[in-house]
């Protein structure tokens, strides 16, 4: 027989355990999730100042050692004050691409980069850190390019990305790039220096300054070269770098952007500088012996009012 | 010294083997340094593979197999004199296999186990601890005529290649699944403790990505089941199945320490039986099995009788001790003409000559496939240096008599122009250590390669969709480059005409780094893969009238 209290029990304990087992049923849902679109926050860089006077120099220093090259570049444009003041958190982004030794010409010079380094904290940068995002594996890359050592002796963080941790999904805001994952330190600084090395390149025919932005973002950075020139022209209106500090000391005529053999290598000693990306690029292109019309990107950024391909409109500064 | 003592030395040494062997399996992988003369060439700081050369089992085998004796490995001698003089006593405390396996046995219950035994019965001698030596026979068998497959069941491959490439990637996994949480979460105080476990896997784990490897289930599974086996049998693998167990037993029987029982003080109270770890009859009333006893001291550390007591010279009566199994010399022959017999019945198939696997890409530097095979233990060192993730395990891509032994899967990743780690860890000379200049080769010397890639024009953007790509051409790690470009003029879905340039293959050029397949934007099926043929190592499996010369 049962009583009242063992039916209340009984019954209590049935219901107690449907409505626990049951509670997963509220989750019924006849839609499942399907990857969304991604949408993220337009975000804008502030690193460029735009200064009328600055923005119509154009530095090109010539036959010197290559970190005084870049001090002299730097000089001829005011000098490194006039871009990076006390307090800043700078990033410098030379092109550390292949796992190759300097004098192969494939990543931005190692003593060039040490030098902006200490440019950038003898002007009072709180922070400078060197990094950017490889192709081949990037603690081979950064060791062989001697861009670690060189800038970790400087005084710079060296940031080696090692997971997609380290991307915010930001939208660049592009007519072709929008949402793309976005290397975090890049957002978070106060002043980006980029400081490509100049390449040949198959498919842009030649990397410079606008290319080397490739390497401020993650994701499938493979499918950009189905329109390289647009992509490239997006990253340079996105990033407008601080400064653009190009490297032609060694520069790469064939077989690029890898290269490998000394063969392919031609020694210019140079340097140009600018805050006009498009302008910085015209001018070394010429010491790949290529016409910067041709470099479809160049015309397109130009296009794009990013700056002017016409050196004669320039005041070039020749040390 | 007391004989508890003695036993807490072997603990602390068993637990020093241990460790050196985890810290030099995290230190197998991208950490190396540049020589001081030039920053042209990575060397690995730290003797990783060291292991391998006091193992005699590896040592013999490898010298059956391709009689020479491979770099370090005569460093063995050490432990086959050792053993000689003093018995199995790298099995109780030195193997880190063994240590593994003891403490996974630790705490069984005396409940009857599925088997009918109990605790103190299945610590008796077995006849199934016969069956190592009946293994050892059937690999040296196979050595003698050229397959070294000692590797599948050394210990010490074993344990590398299951921490390796099992565990550390299942611990990697459960960090990023972690992360995900971490990071997700928005909250800053969590996603540094986030931060904090990318830094232990870039540099405790030595990994920038986590690892992935091919067949990990094959390896993962074994290993497990060995783990598993513990809980019926005390240190089961190395009573019943362990070749270097089974070799190092046999040398022992010459061993001038050794345990003497005072037969008649036994009470047969079973507490040696209770904590022995060989299988090897202890206990008073029976012979000591002295080719299973490990040396682990915990027989004469627990018998409050004194029965037992290890010394020099001790008493050798028949009565006392049986210094090798019982294993007929018909038995002996039988198990050896079962492993020469395993050689022509794994090698007369296809695998090896009329229908080798194109995909069946070699480390750069192996040498060629039949006496790879004579060298390759398995031991997945190569798989875990490689910076890249490139180098995995077969399944029986390699035939049956290949399995594990390592595989490029350029999609998962490319072998790294400069990178010479794989021939600097291999400690059998499967792979050859390579200069950096051997690797990618000079003006009078071509580089080595790993094999030929080709195109899926199917697939290919530029080929089958009018689309410009030529990020293959970009990666391309040769100068010249092995990928050219010729502009053609195609038609576009609109029928409208277009220039663009269209990627091709000089197999001169290619070395089958698989940069290019790796790099490919059709990133489920590349339009872009690599095939074995034309590697190096062989003469036969090659494009080229010319490269065939080069070659040989």
């Amino acid at each position: 027989m049962t009583t009242r209290r063992e039916f209340i029990k009984k019954t209590g304990k049935a219901a107690a355990a449907s409505v626990v087992l049951g509670t997963g049923y509220l989750l019924a849902d006849s839609r499942p999730d399907y990857p969304k679109e991604k949408k993220a926050d337009r975000h804008e860089l502030k690193f460029f100042k735009d200064d009328p006077d600055l923005f119509r120099k154009v530095a090109v220093a010539r036959d010197d050692t290559p970190a005084n090259l870049v001090e002299k570049a730097v000089a001829a444009l005011g000098g490194i004050g006039a871009f990076v003041s006390k307090g800043d958190r700078v990033v410098v982004k030379p092109n550390v691409g292949w796992d190759r030794v300097p004098e192969q010409a494939a990543d931005t010079n190692p003593d060039m980069v040490a030098r902006m380094v200490r440019m950038c904290l003898s002007a009072g940068a709180k922070e400078v850190v060197v990094t950017d995002i490889t192709c081949n594996d990037p603690r081979r890359t950064f060791l062989r390019s001697g861009i670690q050592k060189a800038a970790e002796e400087a005084g710079a963080k060296v940031f080696i990305s090692s997971s997609d941790d380290d991307f915010k999904e930001v939208d660049l805001g592009g007519s072709l790039l929008t949402t793309w994952p976005v290397l975090k330190p890049i957002l978070d600084a106060d002043k980006l220096i980029n400081m490509p090395i100049a390449k040949h390149h198959g498919m842009s025919r030649a990397t410079i300054g606008m290319k080397n932005l490739y390497g401020i973002i993650g994701g499938r950075r493979n499918q950009l070269h189905q329109k390289i020139d647009q992509s490239i022209v997006d990253l340079a209106l996105f990033a407008k770098p601080t400064l653009v500090v190009a490297d032609c000391y060694r520069v790469l005529l064939r077989n690029g952007p890898v290269g490998g053999s000394l063969d392919d290598v031609k020694e210019c000693r140079a340097v140009v500088a600018g805050i006009d990306q498009v302008a910085v690029d015209t001018r070394a292109v010429e010491f790949l012996d290529m016409n910067p019309a041709e470099i479809g990107h160049i015309p397109l950024a130009e296009k794009s009012g990013l700056g002017t391909m016409s050196l004669d409109k320039k005041d070039i500064i020749n040390v | 010294m007391t004989i508890q003592t003695v036993r807490n030395l072997r603990r602390i040494s068993q637990g020093l083997f241990l460790t050196l062997f985890i810290v030099l399996l995290l230190r197998t992988g991208f950490s190396g340094t540049l020589t001081s003369d030039s920053i042209k060439d990575f060397r690995l700081s730290w003797p990783v593979a060291v292991f391998f050369q006091i193992d005699p089992l590896v040592a013999i085998a490898t010298l059956f197999s391709t009689w020479r004796l491979y770099e370090g490995l005569v460093w063995s001698i050490i432990l086959v004199v050792a053993t000689v003089f003093f018995g199995r006593f790298f099995c109780g405390w030195v193997c880190p296999m063994g240590t593994v396996n003891q403490l996974v046995s630790l705490k069984r219950s005396n409940r009857k186990s599925i088997f009918g035994l109990n605790l103190i019965d299945s610590n008796r001698w077995h006849w199934y601890q016969n069956l190592k030596f009946y293994v050892l026979l059937i690999f040296i068998g196979a050595a003698l005529l050229g397959s070294l497959l000692t590797g599948i069941l050394d210990p010490l491959s074993l344990l590398i290649r299951s921490v390796g490439l099992v565990v550390f990637p299942m611990i990697g996994y459960i960090i990023e699944a972690i992360n995900g949480l971490l990071f997700g979460s928005g909250v800053s105080a969590l996603t540094y403790v986030g931060v904090a476990l990318n830094m232990f896997s870039q540099h405790v784990l030595l990994t920038v990505k986590p690892a992935h490897y091919h067949t990990i289930i094959s390896l993962g599974l074994f290993f497990f089941l060995v783990l598993a086996a513990n809980r019926w049998f005390t240190r089961f693998w190395c009573r019943g199945l362990c070749p270097l167990g089974a070799l190092l037993g046999l040398l022992s029987r010459w061993s001038i320490l050794g345990m003497q029982k005072d037969h008649d003080k036994c009470n047969q109270c079973n507490l040696c039986l209770k904590y022995c770890q060989g299988g090897d009859d202890p206990i008073g009333g029976a012979p000591w099995k002295k080719a299973d006893c490990h040396l682990c001291l915990n027989c004469q550390a627990v018998c409050p009788e004194s029965v037992i007591q290890f010394k020099l010279f001790p008493s050798d009566t028949a009565s006392q001790v049986k210094p090798a199994p019982s294993i007929s010399r018909r038995k002996v022959i039988a198990g050896l003409a079962a492993g020469a017999a395993a050689v022509p019945l794994l090698r007369s198939g296809d695998e090896l000559k009329a229908n080798f696997n194109s995909l069946l890409i070699r480390p750069p530097g192996a040498v060629e496939e039949q006496q790879f095979l004579a060298r390759c233990i398995r031991c997945g060192e190569c798989m875990k240096v490689c910076p890249n993730n490139a180098l995995h395990p077969t399944f029986l891509e390699a035939g049956w008599e290949g399995i594990w032994s390592p595989v490029l899967i350029p999609r998962i990743g490319y072998c790294e122009h400069t990178c010479t780690l794989c021939g600097q860890v291999c400690p059998t000379g499967a792979i050859r250590r390579l200069t950096l200049e051997e690797k990618v080769g000079t003006k009078e010397k071509p580089a080595i390669s790993i094999g030929t890639a080709f195109f899926d024009y199917g697939r290919c953007l530029p080929w089958a969709m009018a689309t410009p790509c030529q990020v293959c051409e970009e990666w391309c790690p040769t100068s010249p480059k092995a990928i050219y470009l010729v502009e053609e003029e195609v038609t576009d879905p609109n029928g409208k005409s277009v220039r663009l340039k269209r990627p091709h293959v000089n197999p001169k050029l290619c070395i089958g780094c698989g940069a290019c397949e790796k790099a490919c934007p059709i990133i489920d099926r590349p339009a872009i893969y690599v095939t074995s043929v034309g590697e190096s190592r062989s003469t036969y499996n090659q494009v080229l009238l010319e490269r065939h010369r080069k070659a040989s």
